[in-house]
């Protein structure tokens, strides 16, 4: 049984991207709509954490060989500086944010191989989510990329 | 006439439900005339507020001397404001009028001719184009120009520089309304009309001070509360303005809180069956999402929340719920404030819910502030794409080049358009190195105004103003063109509801001042646009080709105009678009039918998320879009970003006073609205004055993270808790202000704007000027008090008594 490995990767994955969010957030605050949406994203990965709780502790903190399966990207420490800064900072959050849509698409697959019901709700509640974060980043790295890519300097 | 200074609407003239509103006659001359001396009079509509209401100008020996409404109108029926009568031609023709070009030569702002002016934003602009690109060209317009004249600038960025940084101060004024209005329907266009006033049996104003933004339209409702069978009133306002005192329920709800009222409401709706079970069936999509959304939303939470009674509540929910014919009207209250394209949909939906939708007296007027605002929504000014085109629709993209005969791959269409904060991000960045303002005043309008003063002066941005007089903003520009005024050239625009008037040209415009179209079109002469057959891109001889060239454009989409002339709009009353072949008078209503423009092929935007602004995009919407049917688009409130706090423990809001526009660029200069409104106030509540130690009149600053105020206190009815300031007070007529050119002023403590937040609406990218943080402190005591005036919302405090 290593569904527990992929809950615990999940729940530490948020748990990176929710800190990702609040660190380009702060260093972005010139940009007030990136500023308030990243934070306002970031809660929603807080939120996430907190439903999945109840299967975490149902399935119990001591994962068996956890360590060797770990795949969560590195989340991220400090902005960069720069024309292409913001841009680039998006553009790791997308990354980090794919690798959490493929987790809960999996958990979520195996939650219903599982028939586990609670599990299932958790994961239709937080896909929504995760989609979101996702487009939000697209839309407003295309907003940004022409003149950052041809403009600025 | 009575004097309408203290008299704001007149003499009243009562009427019933059903019945056609009565005319009325307003007119002022010049002193010592009368209609006699008159030697034309010449059709026009009032830009001094987004009424348009139709009038006439008296010309004598050349020059404008008077106003008269005009009776035939549909909107006005013959009735002016404060504004129109007292500050239209007086305001224009004030000493300080630009007569010739300027440009800065060492540090100053100096004289020249146009040749001279034109060659240094031609020379400027071909220089970026070549080292930078067209994304190095920013426009910033306006919504008091013409049609015309939004086309010619729409096309020539558009089609002639191919920059998507394109806005216009309708960002700040209107952008909710069109957000909304795509959101829920697809498309832009303003389901209701004015004569719903004259039919409906209830009538809800959210965030509408309609007595002082738009006092002839308020005639209408005081005529018809003063008549047999009045419709029923509900205010949501956290002041106590003239709508406050006549509504049957008021809602003075805490600034930042409309959604969770909203939410409210709609769950009241559901919870009685107060809806319409067949409509929603058969006209709208999402309905269990919005039901799911607002469930929490108790009367008594929404209390808490809010700040208001539940019992109030459920009032004006019974009132929505139960009344045959309901109107609502939305303006700045929210689409300034916190969630304000979420709230303005939970308008639409509430009319949604109960189908209370193109029939007389039940309709959503989504307010404009502007008088020409709604020509920028649709003439592509505003960065959307001309006639309610889609920008994420290759198919309209490659429409609109067909009728500019110009390759799609110029139309700036990979990314939606930029808004205006963002324009001016990038100026402040350095990316943008020609930003183009034309009537508009950002250094005294915009939010954060230290920020956009710096801006503005940037050595790194050449700037060009075009405008009637040396405004706070032009005195930071490059080069300074001097425009025509309303009366002095002709073109058409459109109101609220859908109303196209023409403005003709009265009296020559002074000295060598141009019309923005004749600038437009010059510069598109000097730059060499060409089309793909190598013909000047703008071909216009005038405003008439224009018009022309603009009907073709707005064919068959929402905003058709093809149906309309100038020869059909002179001599009679303005008319409401969609005007075709087919609707020769135009259509009153729209969505008689239930039909909604969200047809992937027609809509005019594939639509948002509420809470992040993050695009739908064409899969998504086409895999769930129900054609035809409108949108439940639903949120849930969460607190503003700026709540009170130990250090600013009250809410800051903005707004306006009846004799004011803007940045009283115009009616500063009327000495009748001046006297009235001299100089700016804070309003304070009797408690939150008694808190502070200060009194009517006491100097008081205001303080923000952002910057401070200096002003006289008002004591006045607001709610407690809560600040208000007007937004119209700048620097151009302070000893300092005034003379300081490309100077910061001396002491920045009279604009609104210094405390105001840097953040905006994620859908409509609508500026936040109603929720902040501030505190209060005494200063001194003032020579008597406040100027503020006494007559509107205002007035010193009554202590609850009328």
């Amino acid at each position: 049984m290593k569904l527990p490995v992929y809950i615990g990767m999940l729940d530490e994955a948020e748990a990176t991207l929710a800190a990702s969010l609040r660190v380009v957030a702060e260093g972005h605050v010139d940009e007030p709509d990136v500023h308030l949406i990243l934070q306002t994203l970031a809660k929603k990965c807080d939120v996430h954490r907190e439903a999945l709780k109840p299967v975490i502790e149902r399935y119990g903190e001591d994962v068996e060989g956890e360590e060797e399966h770990r795949l969560t990207a590195n989340g991220v420490t400090e902005i960069r500086s720069g024309p292409l800064a913001l841009l680039l900072d998006l553009q790791d959050l997308y990354v980090l944010v794919h690798h959490i849509d493929v987790t809960w698409m999996l958990v979520g697959q195996a939650a219903q191989g599982d028939r586990d019901e609670e599990l299932q709700r958790i994961v239709k509640q937080c896909e929504g989510d995760t989609e979101l974060q996702i487009r939000w980043l697209k839309t407003r790295m295309k907003q940004a990329a022409p003149q950052a890519l041809l403009v600025a300097e | 006439m009575t004097d309408r200074i203290t008299e704001i609407w007149g003499e009243r003239t009562p009427y019933g439900s059903g019945q056609d509103w009565p005319e009325r006659v307003d007119q002022f001359l010049a002193e010592g005339l009368t209609g006699d001396d008159v030697d034309q009079w010449v059709q026009s509509a009032c830009v001094l507020c987004s009424n348009g209401c139709g009038c006439d100008i008296a010309v004598k020996d050349g020059r404008m001397v008077g106003i008269r409404g005009r009776v035939q109108d549909r909107v006005n029926r013959g009735r002016l404001g404060p504004k129109g009568l007292y500050g239209s031609w007086q305001g224009e023709t004030h000493k300080d009028r630009l007569t010739r070009p300027l440009i800065r030569v060492d540090g100053q702002l100096v004289e020249t001719d146009w040749d001279t002016a034109m060659g240094r934003i031609v020379d400027r602009s071909k220089d970026l184009l070549a080292s930078k690109g067209p994304l190095s060209h920013g426009f910033y317009t306006s919504g008091q120009l013409f049609l015309e004249e939004y086309y010619a600038l729409g096309i020539l960025g558009k089609a002639g520089i191919g920059t998507p940084h394109m806005d216009g101060n309708t960002r700040l004024c209107t952008a909710t309304a069109a957000a909304a209005l795509k959101e829920s329907f697809g498309a832009d266009g303003q389901p209701g009309s004015y004569t719903d006033i004259d039919h409906c049996s209830a009538m809800f104003l959210y965030g509408h001070n309609m007595a002082e933004t738009q006092t002839v339209l308020w005639s209408r409702v005081l005529d018809r509360l003063d008549g047999p069978n009045p419709p029923r009133l509900v205010c949501v306002d956290p002041r106590d303005t003239e709508v406050a005192r006549r509504a049957e329920v008021h809602l003075p709800v805490h600034p930042g809180t409309n959604l969770a009222l909203m939410n409210g409401l709609i769950r009241e709706l559901f919870t009685n069956g107060w809806i319409d079970e067949d409509y929603i069936e058969r006209h709208t999509a999402n309905v269990e999402q919005l039901r799911s959304v607002v469930d929490p939303w108790t009367p008594e939470r929404v209390a808490e929340t809010c700040g208001v009674d539940a019992a109030d509540v459920r009032r004006a929910a019974e009132i929505f719920g139960t009344s045959d014919r309901v109107l609502s009207t939305v303006l700045q209250g929210f689409y300034q404030s916190a969630h304000a394209t979420a709230s303005a949909c939970q308008v639409n939906n509430l009319h949604l819910l109960r189908g209370m939708l193109g029939s007389p007296g039940r309709g959503v007027l989504q307010m404009n502030g502007q008088p020409t605002a709604q020509n920028n929504r649709e003439c592509g000014a505003d960065g959307d794409l001309p006639a309610f085109r889609n920008w994420e629709n290759e198919e309209h993209v490659r429409e609109l080049a067909g009728i500019w005969n110009v390759d799609p791959g110029i139309i700036p269409h990979w990314a939606p358009p930029t808004h205006a904060l963002q324009i001016f991000r990038y100026a402040e960045q350095g990316s943008i190195g020609l930003l183009w303002i034309s009537a508009t005043n950002p250094a005294v309008s915009m939010p954060q105004l230290s920020r956009i003063r710096d801006i503005l002066r940037k050595d790194s941005l050449f700037l060009v103003v075009q405008d009637i007089y040396l405004s706070e903003t032009a005195q930071c520009a490059d080069v300074v063109l001097p425009c025509a005024a309303w009366g002095e050239k002709t073109g058409t625009f459109t109101n609220v509801d859908r109303t196209v008037h023409l403005s003709e040209k009265a009296v020559d415009p002074p000295g060598e001042a141009k019309s923005d179209l004749d600038v437009f079109l010059d510069y598109a002469r000097r730059m060499e646009f060409k089309d793909k057959d190598g013909r000047p891109l703008l071909d216009w001889s005038g405003p008439e080709d224009g018009f022309e060239a603009w009907k073709e454009c707005s064919r068959g989409r929402p905003c058709d105009y093809t149906g309309l002339s100038y020869a059909k709009l002179k001599g009679g009353s303005g008319i409401q678009w969609p005007c075709t072949d087919a609707h020769p008078d135009g259509i009153e209503r729209l969505y008689t039918d239930g039909e909604f423009p969200t047809t992937p092929q027609y809509c005019e935007s594939y639509g948002h998320d509420l809470l992040t602004g993050a695009t739908t995009g064409e899969t998504v919407y086409k895999a769930t879009v129900q054609p035809g049917k409108a949108w439940f688009k639903a949120l849930d409130y969460s607190p503003p970003h700026e709540e009170p706090d130990a250090d600013y423990p009250l809410r800051y809001t903005t707004g306006r006073t009846v004799y004011h526009f803007h940045t009283r660029t115009k009616t500063g200069r009327s000495r009748r609205l001046n006297d009235a409104a001299p100089e700016p106030w804070i309003e304070m509540s009797v408690q939150d004055a008694a808190s502070a130690g200060c009194k009517e009149g006491d100097i008081v600053r205001v303080t923000s993270r952002r910057g401070r105020l200096e002003v006289p206190v008002r004591v006045g009815d607001i709610r407690p808790g809560t600040v208000f300031a007007p937004f119209h007070y700048g620097y151009w007529d302070t000893p300092d202000g005034g003379t300081s050119e490309g100077g910061s002023p001396a002491s920045p403590t009279r604009a609104a704007n210094e405390l105001t937040i840097t953040e905006w609406d994620p859908v409509s990218k609508q500026p936040v000027f109603k929720n902040a943080a501030v505190r209060v402190e005494r200063l001194r005591a003032g020579d008597g008090p406040s100027k503020a005036p006494d007559t509107a919302a205002s007035r010193p405090a009554t202590g609850g008594q009328p």
